[in-house]
């Protein structure tokens, strides 16, 4: 399975004719205790766990042979609530990993539990999405509106609570998010490490690109960043980004791509087989 | 290893009359894209294509031979060429995109491809990167001024710039006019300085003129599929090589250019690190290989 999903994803640079189906079937067998994964969504569009369940070809067997969902409203069906609610469970599990979707909102106190309640019980905390790492367009809320006029201040997971991963992105792509799934499964310390680094990107803008890579004489104008944009409010002018504010979401994902912000080169060659 | 980790290097140029006419050395990039074009092994590229300035190159996606064939020479200014692959890919639906970089680009396409991190299905359309030799880059004015001001050449009337033994070569229709590379400096961009790449160390083919006799190209095949579309490609006799000259004015001189970037880059990393200003790369005292890059 993990041969298969590793090919998918071209993770490792070999013939595809090597990922036999022999392959599969043995790694398959080597998976012992399979990681306890929660899902958990606060604040964000569900764009997150849509992008998850893009992964068609790798997603049946990633859910049912390399992990349990153990808690999520949205993946299993599971989910636990102070108010004695009958269709809830009484308490959290034990998680050995959960996936956090959406900023979370000071003024919601269920949200603010089951955050809390969710560092408690899991090993891993990962802000999933750009929502839950940088609170992208949540960070735009001034409150005044239905259903709560008073939900008014959302923030990045990372300032309440103690988040061990970020993945951002408005959506992450469903490569990383399965790039990321294989390097917890491994252990793959190394590739994780961006992401570990990434946990105090909290405040994140378009205008980083001005700030952090063209104030700071490090742009080159390749254009990866106005590639990334995911909302097109990026282009460039003379070689240089310029950032559409009406159109940037603050989801960071600009300045993340940029090969001037942090530059993984070993892990580049080691995926080019050089 | 100063010029990256490599399968073979060649001189080459390409074998089609128009393409040697039109390109700006050997014709390696146009010559190799055209023939994976053919070939299916690309089914588009991404190239600094002609814009409505002269000389001010605009990313591109290419879909023709023609269009390849528009895009031929070098423009010693920026083209965003990374900004056009997701386009590429997206509004031109290309599955097997080709591109063409210059190594910061490179580096840029190969992050991505490893952490496409808010980039959805576009690392997996990459089929071929050629990368092209770069010592800097200028802004667009700073190519004008010093053409206009040190070549004293009317800017509409350049038909080919080149940079090569030492000088930038400026060629009008019935005149070639030169300066010493030494008096562009001051003008490329700041980005530059801390490039530890000259040789494009992650494409899939890298290409340039350092190293190669007049009308050719140095050629370093890299990866496996960089080196099995070389290999057709001079199979199919669009490309013909000869062994690389190993001496002064070759490999050697290749050699020397790509260490002493490096050189020059350390220099500003650590004094950029000593300042307390950002900088993606590891100082000297960090790393095994002092001009890695990384």
């Amino acid at each position: 399975m993990l041969a298969r999903i590793k090919e998918f994803l071209g993770m490792e640079a070999k013939p595809k004719e090597e990922a036999s189906q022999q392959e599969v079937e043995k790694v398959a067998e080597e998976e012992k205790a399979k990681p306890r994964i929660g899902y958990i969504h606060l604040s964000g569009c569900t764009g997150d766990a849509m992008s998850l369940t893009e992964n068609y070809d790798i997603l049946a067997p990633l859910l049912t042979e390399m992990v349990d969902i153990v808690y999520g409203q949205t993946l299993a069906d599971v989910w636990y609530d102070v108010e004695n609610n009958p269709y809830a469970i009484d308490d959290m599990p034990e998680m050995d990993l959960v996936l956090i979707e959406g900023s979370v909102c000071l003024q919601d106190e269920h949200s603010m539990h089951e955050l809390l309640k969710a560092r408690e019980k899991a090993g891993l905390v990962v802000a999933f999405g750009s929502c839950a790492a940088t609170g992208c367009f949540t960070r735009y809320s001034r409150g005044g509106q239905q259903a709560n006029p008073r939900h008014e201040s959302f923030v990045p997971i990372a300032d309440i609570i103690k988040v061990d991963l970020a993945m951002p992105g408005c959506p992450p792509s469903p490569e990383i998010i399965a790039k990321t799934v294989v390097a917890v499964i491994n252990g793959d310390m190394d590739y994780l490490q961006p992401m570990m680094d990434l946990v105090g990107y909290t405040e994140a803008c378009g205008c980083d690109l001005q700030l952090k890579v063209v104030n700071q004489a490090l742009c080159i104008g390749c254009g990866t960043c106005a590639m990334s944009c995911q909302t097109r409010a990026v282009t460039m002018t003379n070689g240089r980004p310029e950032v559409n504010s009406d159109r940037c979401i603050k989801c960071g994902i600009c300045y993340i791509q940029c090969p001037r912000s942090w530059w993984p080169a070993d892990r580049i060659k080691q995926d080019l087989g050089l | 290893m100063v010029l990256g980790t490599y399968k073979q290097i060649v001189h080459a140029r390409s074998t089609d009359k128009q393409i040697q006419k039109i390109s700006q050395d050997g014709g390696i990039a146009t010559g190799l894209l055209c023939f994976a074009l053919d070939e299916k092994i690309i089914d588009g590229a991404v190239v600094a294509g002609p814009s409505d300035e002269m000389w001010k190159p605009e990313p591109t996606v290419a879909l023709s031979s023609d269009e390849i064939l528009a895009a031929a020479g070098t423009k010693y200014t920026l083209s965003p060429n990374l900004w056009m692959v997701k386009e590429a890919v997206r509004q031109n639906g290309l599955e097997k995109a080709g591109i063409v970089t210059i190594p910061c680009q490179t580096m840029g396409l190969r992050k991505m491809q490893s952490y496409p991190i808010g980039v959805r299905f576009v690392a997996d359309k990459i089929a071929l990167d050629i990368g092209i030799f770069c010592t800097e880059n200028f802004p667009f004015e700073s190519l004008k001024t010093f053409i206009t001001a040190k070549a004293g050449v009317n800017f509409d009337l350049v038909e080919k710039m080149d940079i090569g033994k030492g000088k930038f070569w400026v060629h009008t229709a019935d005149d070639v006019i030169s300066f010493p590379i030494k008096e562009t400096h001051g003008y490329e961009q700041n980005g530059c300085k801390v490039c530890l790449d000259l040789v494009s160390e992650l494409s899939d083919i890298s290409t340039g003129s350092i190293g190669a006799p007049d009308n050719w190209s140095s050629v370093l095949t890299r990866t496996e599929p960089g080196e099995t579309i070389f290999s057709q490609a001079v199979d199919a006799g669009l490309i013909e090589t000869k062994p690389m000259d190993e001496g002064k004015f070759g490999l050697e001189m290749l050699t020397k250019l790509a260490k002493s970037k490096k050189e020059k880059a350390m220099k500003e990393i650590d004094q950029r690190k000593e300042l307390g200003l950002p900088v993606p790369y590891k100082a000297s005292s960090e790393k095994e290989d002092p001009l890695a890059n990384v």
